[in-house]
């Protein structure tokens, strides 16, 4: 059985539910636990990298639309100071999405040494 | 001698198609090198504790952010140290050798740097690329994408092109934008014409980066590919990006269930002139290492964008096949280029792609220009509208799967008609724009844009925005299929939003066949290894890729000339010999006048008769007309003919529409004036060669006729004709009849 986001059971996403109006945005996105089987194959199939990036993407399967996309504008080159990718990190810690919390530590080293910060 | 006097054989190559495109010298400085420059680094690795110090001769204090991101992400450690200890030749040959898995050389390859693995493929010659791919790519069965875009960004058309796409078997259909803000409704009328087409086809709608997530996160888009990486860091900054960015960006596609692929390509840092004096493909290993070290499931590349950049330096072509080579080694997806044109040349550009389509791709094309030149907003792809009977003609020739089929014409017409009025009619529902009648007979007849007269621009802008600020998605699309009465396609429609809910198409290389079954990495892993193994298209497949619309047998060759059947031949009886001198006898084969009614030339038997026998009575001689039933031997019919003449002149004539002068002391493989080419005889001709049949019945000497003369590939267009018609000429051989005289009624 695969659940989407809502909790709601895939084997209930029907056209007659459709017709009925009763499918909403979230019965037709995917549960972080989804993401985690996935990464589980992936890593069955040679993929570590694969599977990683499916565990962030778990992660922020919890987080709203408007937050990933703050979440990749920070990334971008220039945009954040040192103390704002620290706190993007903290409330990603928070969310809980740690993966992404040390994905953004890891690039805050990184834009200090190559100049990327704001 | 100045250029001005260059001698007329050199004047006519510079006038050649292939002398439009652009061609480099080699320039380092620039970056203008495709598989090796004397500034790519060495390769190296160095481990300690558990972490990369130093990578292709840089230290971990120097690393930028590519190499940031490959040395902390990219490389796995277990297998570095024996990958980067083998020879370049060795590891070479394992990409080749029948006798080493797929799965082993990408393990050995997950522990190579970018500088190692370019090098090892830059080994590889055109024919082990074309055997590395074939072992290499990711997915058994191959496949291929399509752009579908127009330069009004119409709706109806957009639908009806994306469902056309479909039909011909594309499993993904990519579109854009000229109007940035038109992109929403692009999204949306492409998804219509896809589920219109088939079933299971992903749609996305390449825009900057930014809003195209948000489509993808709305689910107005099923798969996203522009996401562009460069192999240098000044020139990823100068596209607002950096591998974090990305990397962030790969996991909110897949944290709301869209699959994603990046892209990069040769020639792209060159272009921005931020190439670092290195070779392209070192530079393309650091973009394709890098696409693996964030954790993408795939890389469109292969030129791409700066494809004529790269087949403008020496090796180019090959540096590009050589970059989707590692790709698949690095366990991901391949979109191989064949993407934007790179040269005038048909020559040329088929010479680019022949390989990969022998091989087999994830996807053939990252964008086979499904529409017309003018129409494709991504600018004209290497493979257009125009060629799409060519892809198919060249699958069958091979017997490869370059993942099109034949779509039936009444079928097109169908899906063409329902794409456009289920698009007018969703957007009708959801109250985003109104179109009217005429403009659906428009789209579903267009060839392109152009046929569409000058729609107001203002509609789809107007429908875009109102998509946009209310949040409309794929689901509200579905809805509106279902109440305007489509409901097959609001059910595929569904489906697309539940295979989403299940993820499994965000595995690698993963397409839904026309059953909603993913074909992936994970569930059809490619499983060559040489001879006997591997993919071979399936029989329905088989059958598919050898029905092309054109091909014709016998059967469609004898409805063909009966549908010129006439009753104007009648048999008087058996033929004796004649006496009168001005007599010359036409003989003709067996078919003529029973099965055979119709030249290559396009000429009935009858047309042909009625000039040769005035071309006869012009030199004051008489015809009489005569069926061989006894051979099809074109000679022994002139030979016979003129052996009943009592002027001793025959001539024979075949239901194809080849003629020959004989005489009866000749022998019968000999002939006095021949008529070869069928196809180009013309009703004057035939006149010539009677009224010179009356002259050598004279005992003249006439000028023989010229053959006619054609530079076209005349035998490849009648050849199939020729046998057919031989199949009928023969089955009205009868040895027992002999030849009778034939009244004809001209």
């Amino acid at each position: 059985m695969t659940r989407a986001f809502s909790g709601r059971d895939s084997t209930e996403l029907t056209v007659d539910r459709l017709g009925r109006d009763e499918l909403a945005v979230d019965d037709v996105r995917i549960h972080p636990e989804t993401l985690e089987l996935q990464a589980r194959v992936a890593e069955a199939h040679g993929n570590a990298q694969l599977a990683e990036n499916f565990r962030r993407a778990a992660e922020l399967a919890m987080v709203p639309e408007d937050g990933v996309m703050a979440l990749y504008d920070a990334l971008r080159p220039h945009r954040s100071s040192p103390d704002e990718l620290a706190a993007l990190a903290t409330r990603l810690d928070a969310v809980p999405a740690p993966r992404c919390a040390a994905l953004v530590r890891e690039a805050a080293d990184v834009y200090a040494r190559c100049g990327l910060l704001r | 001698m100045s250029r001005d006097e260059r001698v007329g054989r050199i004047r006519f190559m510079d006038e050649q198609r292939v002398n439009l495109d652009g061609f480099a010298h080699e320039d380092v400085d620039l970056g203008l090198v495709a598989l090796a420059s004397p500034y790519d680094p060495v390769p190296s690795l160095v481990v300690a504790d558990g972490a990369v110090v130093e990578m292709d001769g840089r230290a971990a204090a120097e690393f930028d952010s590519i190499d940031a991101m490959v040395a902390r992400h990219g490389i796995d450690l277990t297998v570095a140290e024996k990958a980067m200890a083998l020879d370049d030749v060795a590891l070479a040959r394992m990409f080749v050798d029948p006798g080493v898995s797929r799965a082993e050389v990408v393990r050995l390859v997950a522990g190579t740097t970018p500088a190692k693995l370019a090098r090892v493929v830059a080994l590889l010659r055109p024919a082990e690329l074309t055997i590395a791919m074939t072992k290499m790519r990711a997915r058994r069965t191959p496949s291929n994408q399509a752009h579908v875009t127009n330069r009004l960004d119409d709706p109806l058309l957009l639908a009806a092109d994306a469902a056309t796409a479909a039909a011909y078997g594309f499993r993904e259909l990519e579109t854009t934008v000229p109007v940035l803000a038109d992109a929403p409704s692009n999204a949306v009328a492409v998804t219509i014409g896809s589920v219109v087409g088939s079933a299971g086809v992903l749609v996305q709608c390449s825009v900057e980066e930014a809003m195209e997530l948000e489509m993808g996160i709305r689910g107005l888009v099923s798969y996203a590919e522009t996401v562009s990486l460069y192999g240098t860091e000044s020139v990823f900054v100068d596209g607002d990006d950096t591998p974090y960015s990305k990397a962030v960006l790969a996991a909110g596609y897949a944290s709301r269930g869209v699959k994603m692929r990046v892209s990069s390509g040769a020639g792209a840092e060159v272009l921005m002139g931020g190439a670092e004096r290195c070779s392209m493909l070192y530079l393309e290993s650091r973009c394709v290492s890098l696409a693996r070290a964030m954790g993408v499931q795939g890389v469109q590349n292969g030129g791409i964008d700066g494809a004529s950049v790269a087949g403008s330096v020496p090796g180019g072509v090959r540096e590009m096949m050589a970059e989707n080579l590692m790709v698949m080694a690095r366990n991901l997806e391949a979109c191989t280029g064949n993407d934007a044109l790179m040269s005038e040349s048909d020559v040329r550009r088929t010479s680019r792609t022949l390989p990969i389509l022998l091989a087999g791709s994830d996807y053939v094309c990252s964008g086979f220009g499904s529409i017309q030149r003018y129409d494709n907003m991504f600018g004209p792809s290497q493979w257009n509208a125009e060629d799409i009977d060519d892809w198919l003609a060249m699958q069958r020739d091979w017997g490869v799967d370059g993942g099109l089929r034949t779509a039936d014409p009444a079928e097109v017409g169908r899906l063409r008609r329902r794409a456009a009025e289920a698009c007018r009619d969703v957007y009708r529902w959801l109250g985003i724009a109104d179109f009217d009648d005429d403009h659906v007979e428009l789209a579903v007849d267009a060839v392109g844009s152009k046929d569409l007269g000058d729609p107001d621009p203002l509609v789809v802008l107007g429908a875009a925005q109102t998509i946009r600020s209310s949040g409309l998605g794929s689901l509200e699309v579905a809805r509106a299929l279902q109440e305007c009465g489509y409901d097959e396609e609001a059910a595929r429609l569904l489906d697309m939003l539940v295979a989403r809910v299940h993820g499994d198409h965000l595995q690698t290389a993963a397409i839904f066949d026309e059953q909603m079954r993913v074909l992936s990495l994970v569930t059809d892993p490619n499983d060559y290894a040489g001879p006997g193994t591997g993919y071979e298209p399936d029989d329905a497949r088989q059958a598919e890729i050898d029905a092309i619309r054109q091909a014709r047998g016998v059967a469609d060759l004898r409805a063909d000339q009966a549908e010129h059947a006439s009753d104007r031949f009648t048999v008087i009886g058996p033929s004796e010999t004649g006496t009168d001198p001005r007599e010359v006898v036409i003989g003709l084969s067996p078919g003529v006048g029973r099965t055979v009614w119709r030249a290559l030339s396009g000429l009935t038997v009858v047309e042909v008769l009625r000039e040769l026998l005035a071309g006869l009575e012009e030199e004051g001689c008489r015809g009489r007309v005569v069926r061989v039933a006894s051979t099809i031997d074109l000679g022994m019919i002139g030979l016979t003919a003129a052996r009943l003449a009592g002027s001793g002149i025959g001539i024979g004539l075949q239901g194809k529409g080849t003629a020959l002068i004989h005489r009866r002391d000749l022998p019968p493989l000999a002939n006095l004036e021949l008529y070869s080419m069928a196809p180009v005889i013309t009703p004057e001709l035939y006149r010539l060669l009677g009224a010179n049949a009356g002259r050598h019945a004279k005992g003249a000497t006439p000028v023989p006729a010229r053959n006619p003369y054609t530079d076209e590939a005349i035998e490849a267009r009648y050849h199939t004709s020729v046998i057919a018609l031989v199949a009928l000429e023969r089955a009205c051989v009868d040895g027992a009849l002999g030849t009778e005289d034939i009244e004809v009624r001209l």
